[in-house]
């Protein structure tokens, strides 16, 4: 997939791809990593949320915490792209 | 008061406000009947999606899925919110930009074809209907029960209601309604679970009282240890381990959240805001909303489990509290004195296995109705649920009816068959076609097709997760792919995800036949791999999309400017 990084556009596009990745890994990391995968390990050797095993506890209600935390910080990454790169909505469309 | 007249009172005035509400905002034009005009504020829009997106399904079954399975349950928490967070980087706002006002209006420009269109306006047909079945079910089942009529009538009036300000006012009048639905959804939902957190755990927040002390006993302990104490006790497995496997564990969660991100009536909710911006900001509000919901339900489910175990297991006749003798009567709850004891036995495959029986049955869905008469909570909490039950099954057949009469007065009719259509035309297409596809969905909510209707709700994630979301997904990011590509894959991902489906439910397919060990609930997962890798290799083998579309690619991802 050849995307173009010369014009403003494209580096744009760039940074946006930048962002989904990172929030994306993290995303990732915080349900599959910590809720599924690597439940068990972290369950023994993390230490409790309370009185809740660390893994079980992520997969209850850890992940979904996160999501919220993910999807506000994606807002404002975005919203910060949207000015350095001066493509911000008018009002309407 | 009497329970009936709590009920009553409760039902009533959240039916006055959704109809007053439906009435004032009655839609005029398509724009305000497909998108609400296209200016919902984002808090509003996150309100009103959130409502849209709990189900009756969600809002009566999860926590009792949650009580039974303990941690697999897990598998629909994560699911079914983190499907948001794909939704919102990788789908939405690009759509928003786009600018039209359905998915299949997507999926059809952008890929340049009539039969891509058609292919998407077949999926969104199927994924709804067979969603808003269930609804029209469980809205029946509710009203049967609270006013003692059949349950076809309860069916018709459910539909009836649903029509009046689905079909009448469109987007515009539902949702305005979904935010007053959301309310009283999120107050029926919260308040027993403070009540019985603070009864279990002396905790007024019950996310805090589900990792703390169970006092009702001395010494106080830890509530997950006393939860897994009683599941062994009993035979079951401990409420803190799973018994899925992990590979098939992480497919249903990871088909659900794709899912989830392919849904076309959540898309849809997120065209009504202003801006690109202004969509993001919505999706932080709505899984905010969700997670208000999604964080108590493990609670409620946890807490239900102690409390029913407690009450109910080792008890004589005598002794059972008087909400059991209601639950047996609509037998919802069974219990069979097999041993002759005179004593409930509840066991679980361990003690079975060890030579124990079980006498005690009961439905996963009647926990988050069971609950207040459990923990002995006063009678408007129970009016409560009932109306928030009510408001849960009417929001999303309301938005699933939306999306079934623009699929079909919008893609079928305006872009497919008539293009000559008026807008006032277009408008009555929509309102017949919300008309008859509520008969569709009533006739089925009457006349469910056995088990099929239950099966195949929990399967819609799975073809979506096969069909719309990878399709949507590689036509923001690929510039490549073109339309040979998408339609290819779009059929290879549902042909598999439906074929595995139709093997192992109804064609006696056993386990130990399931590829790489994955559950059909999972299969959508892989369908979704197959649908991209299938549509790859058809697109580098074919030509490129033309330069209007590439075009269309760029403007899509760059909010503000349409240079």
């Amino acid at each position: 997939m050849m995307e173009e990084t010369n014009t403003a556009r494209g580096r744009y596009w760039q940074a946006n791809l930048k962002c989904v990745g990172v929030l994306l890994s993290i995303w990732f990391f915080v349900s599959y990593g910590c809720g599924i995968l690597l439940r068990d390990w972290l369950d023994v050797n993390f230490p409790k949320i309370g009185t809740a095993p660390f893994g079980f506890w992520m997969a209850q209600q850890g992940a979904i915490i996160c999501f919220v935390l993910l999807l506000i910080s994606y807002a404002f990454w975005m919203k910060k792209l949207d000015a350095q790169f001066e493509v911000d909505e008018e009002e309407g469309r | 008061m009497s329970q009936d007249h709590w009920n009553f009172l409760f039902i009533g005035i959240s039916f006055a406000l959704y109809i007053g509400i439906a009435v004032k905002s009655r839609a005029g034009s398509t724009k305000e009947y497909y998108v609400a005009g296209g200016g919902v504020s984002p808090f509003a829009n996150g309100m009103a999606t959130a409502a849209d997106w709990m189900s009756a399904a969600t809002f009566i079954s999860m926590a009792g899925v949650l009580a039974v399975d303990g941690y697999d349950g897990s598998r629909y928490l994560m699911g079914w919110t983190g499907g948001f967070v794909l939704l919102t980087v990788l789908m939405v706002p690009f759509l928003r930009k786009f600018g039209k006002s359905t998915v299949p209006d997507f999926i059809g420009d952008r890929f340049y074809s009539k039969a891509a269109r058609l292919v998407a306006v077949v999926c969104a047909i199927f994924i709804c209907l067979t969603y808003i079945m269930g609804q029209m079910r469980g809205v029946g089942v509710v009203f049967s029960q609270l006013f003692n009529i059949g349950i076809p009538l309860g069916v018709l009036i459910g539909a009836s209601i649903v029509f009046f300000y689905a079909g009448l006012g469109g987007m515009k009048g539902i949702t305005y309604t979904q935010v007053a639905q959301y309310c009283v959804m999120a107050f029926s939902y919260t308040i027993p679970a403070i009540f019985i957190a603070i009864a279990m755990t002396n905790n007024v927040i019950p996310q805090l009282g589900f990792i703390g002390e169970y006092t009702n006993s001395e010494p106080a302990v830890p509530f997950l240890v006393k939860l897994n104490q009683i599941n062994a006790d009993l035979g079951f497995s401990h409420y803190t381990s799973g018994s899925l496997s992990t590979i098939d564990m992480f497919c249903i969660t990871a088909a659900l959240m794709c899912g989830t991100a392919g849904l076309p009536h959540v898309i849809v909710r997120f065209f009504t805001v202003k801006n690109v911006k202004a969509v993001r900001t919505s999706a932080c509000w709505t899984l905010s909303f969700i997670a208000v919901i999604y964080l108590t339900a493990p609670t409620i489910g946890a807490f239900a489990r102690v409390n029913l175990i407690e009450s109910l297991d080792g008890k004589n006749k005598e002794e059972l509290p008087s909400w059991f003798a209601q639950f047996e009567e609509t037998k919802q709850m069974t219990w069979e004195d097999k041993n002759g004891d005179g004593v409930v036995q509840y066991r679980g495959p361990e003690k079975i296995k060890a030579g124990e029986e079980n006498e005690l049955t009961f439905g996963k869905d009647i926990m988050v109705m069971a609950n207040p008469h459990m923990a002995g909570l006063p009678q408007w909490v129970i009016a409560l649920l009932m109306a928030g039950c009510i408001a849960a099954a009417l929001s999303t057949a309301a938005g699933l009816l939306l999306v079934l009469s623009t699929s079909i007065s919008h893609d079928l009719m305006k872009k497919v068959i008539k293009p000559e259509l008026s807008d006032k035309e277009e408008i009555r297409w929509a309102r017949g076609a919300s008309l008859g596809a509520l008969l569709v969905a009533a006739y089925f909510g009457i006349n469910p097709p056995s088990t099929f209707v239950a099966k195949t709700v929990a399967f819609a994630f799975g073809l979506a997760a096969s069909s719309f979301f990878p399709t949507l997904v590689m036509g923001i990011f690929s510039r490549r792919m073109n339309k040979e590509g998408a339609i290819a894959g779009m059929v290879a991902g549902i042909t598999f995800t439906l074929g595995y489906i139709i093997y192992f439910q109804f064609m006696g397919g056993t386990k130990d036949q399931y590829l790489f060990g994955i559950s059909p609930e999972g299969i959508g997962f892989l369908g979704m791999f197959v649908n991209f890798i299938v549509a790859a290799t058809v697109a580098t083998l074919t030509p490129q999309p033309p330069k209007e579309i590439r075009e269309l690619i760029d403007r899509v991802r760059t909010p503000g400017t349409n240079s």
